[in-house]
């Protein structure tokens, strides 16, 4: 406990002398102070944007794109991960598509959704989604495969059913692949998502907020707004995806096999 | 990061055999494309045929554009990762070996981390103008991440007493490092500069739209939109495709099956 107190405070120390030299460059007037901010500064845009609304609308428009795309990338990736890791025909279908439509980053579809779907939220609900399907589909379909055969033929020995078997032995069994595939499919929507907003602009969202800002050269609300950015990203990796593998992974004693 | 093989033989398959099986599901996403295309059901224009896109490939291709764009995606790719690498490397060593570097960069390092690249593309478009410095600088930043953790978990990673018996041997500093934590480090090392190549990749064509390159894939496809061309438009995500496909199959497969394989890491 004392070293991890001493840790802490070391980080707050670095951090404070990061804060301070941060503030000495952008007082110092050798850079233009449009460009580069004092801290007070962004701190009172924050704080400004964050009392009258609209970094909270900016936010929930934002978390709204990425969780409907991450939700239609769940509903989509994990049955067919499972498909293609139980099935070897949908596997040979499937797989070569995905292989080939893996590399392409999802962000070089922008253009191309925007003319077929319009400015908006569509387009970016659809690049979260092809950005976070992969991540989901591969590594569902490893962690299908990855099954120890031994617990399958243990349980069918033991009279499980289809049924039984799917939810009791390969989720289960499955579930550290897919809890990293959801980590990792998060990473990914959020940066398609912040690629998204900048390019098919809409009105609402962290990353047009950004992109908007630049424009009217508002560093202090760029800054913020990649606090803001920031600060969620790290929510999610941390209290969300942490929780949820406590709460699973963790707790069926699973996690020597989330170390592949 | 998870790799697809190709659907691999594992029954000694003729080769025909697993080149149709490969093939087979393009030709029938074709087909549909095809079927849907002629149907008019979209227009044209924004929905051309596979005919049509071809042909804007081979006449970009023929006329020089379109390697000069893919030229210098690949040149802005390679800069911006090397860059990253010579740092990140070097700053994640640096980190594992001196607890002063450690306590100084770790924090800031954890802080930037979880922040996507592209939220920073505006702040470098002001701090460094419009065009190739910022867009290096930032595929160089946000591939610089993977790199640093990497190194540094891997350079704590290696045995403590492997380091204390090379020292009893009578090893000095820089033998010590040169034969025993680089060597123990690399494959981690090498699993850092993967991760963040794929980092940079993934970011570049975004960068490209918004840094109003002259030159390169990104700029081509978000140009094209203005015009409506969506047969050059889906040419450029086309060949977008085929260089991610090389780089993972000449690339990232290659220092997979090196690292792994070499150094018996396959648990």
């Amino acid at each position: 406990m004392s070293e991890r107190a001493r840790s802490f405070v070391r980080a707050a120390v670095t951090l404070a002398c990061a804060a301070a030299l941060y503030e000495a460059l952008a007082r110092s007037g050798w850079f233009a102070p449009a460009l580069m901010p004092t801290l007070p500064q962004v701190g009172s845009a924050l704080a400004a944007a964050l009392a009258d609304g609209t970094m909270l609308g900016h936010t929930l428009s934002t978390l709204y794109r990425v969780l409907f795309g991450l939700g239609l990338a769940i509903a989509a990736g994990l049955p067919l991960g499972v498909l293609i890791g139980r099935f070897r025909a949908v596997e040979n279908f499937v797989l070569p598509l995905a292989s080939a439509l893996m590399p392409i980053p999802s962000l070089a579809w922008v253009p191309v959704f925007i003319l077929w779907f319009g400015l908006g939220n569509t387009v970016a609900i659809l690049i979260v989604f092809y950005a976070a399907s992969f991540p989901l589909l591969l590594n569902t379909w490893t962690g299908v495969r990855a099954v120890n055969p031994l617990w399958l033929r243990a349980a069918g020995a033991m009279g499980a059913d289809e049924n039984a078997l799917f939810w009791k032995v390969i989720i289960p069994g499955a579930s550290p692949f897919i809890i990293t595939g959801l980590r990792q499919a998060f990473l990914r929507a959020w940066i398609a998502v912040v690629g998204a907003e900048m390019l098919a602009a809409s009105d609402w969202g962290l990353g047009w907020v950004i992109f908007d800002a630049k424009e009217f050269l508002n560093t202090p609300i760029m800054l913020a707004a990649l606090a803001v950015i920031g600060a969620i990203g790290f929510v999610f990796e941390r209290l969300v995806f942490g929780s949820l593998e406590r709460a699973t992974v963790l707790r069926w004693g699973m996690v020597r096999a989330a170390k592949t | 990061m998870a790799d697809i093989a190709l659907a691999t033989t594992n029954e000694a398959e003729p080769r025909w055999r697993l080149i149709w099986r490969n093939a087979f599901p393009f030709l029938v996403v074709a087909a549909a494309w095809e079927v849907v295309a002629h149907a008019g059901v979209f227009p044209p224009r924004l929905f051309p045929s596979l005919e049509a896109i071809a042909a804007a490939l081979l006449r970009l291709t023929l006329s020089g554009i379109l390697p000069h764009h893919a030229l210098d995606t690949v040149i802005r790719l390679g800069a911006g990762f090397v860059s990253a690498a010579v740092a990140g490397v070097a700053l994640g060593i640096a980190m594992g070996r001196s607890r002063l570097a450690e306590d100084i960069a770790l924090p800031l390092v954890s802080i930037g981390a979880p922040i996507p690249g592209l939220a920073y593309a505006p702040l470098f478009l002001l701090w460094f103008g419009l065009g190739n410095v910022s867009a290096v600088l930032l595929v160089a930043f946000v591939s610089a991440f993977p790199i640093v953790f990497n190194t540094w978990t891997g350079v704590k990673a290696v045995k403590e007493i492997w380091v204390r018996s090379a020292q009893a041997m009578g090893a000095d500093d820089t033998r010590l490092f040169r034969h025993v934590i680089l060597p123990g480090a690399l494959p981690y090392i090498l699993t850092g500069l993967r991760l963040g190549l794929a980092q940079a990749w993934r970011i570049l064509v975004g960068v490209e739209m918004l840094a109003a390159v002259p030159w390169g894939l990104g700029w081509m496809i978000f140009g094209a939109r203005e015009f409506l061309n969506m047969d050059v438009m889906l040419a450029g995500v086309a060949v977008i495709a085929i260089i991610g496909l090389a780089l993972e199959k000449l690339v990232f497969q290659r220092l997979e099956e090196f690292t792994v394989v070499r150094w018996g890491m396959m648990t």
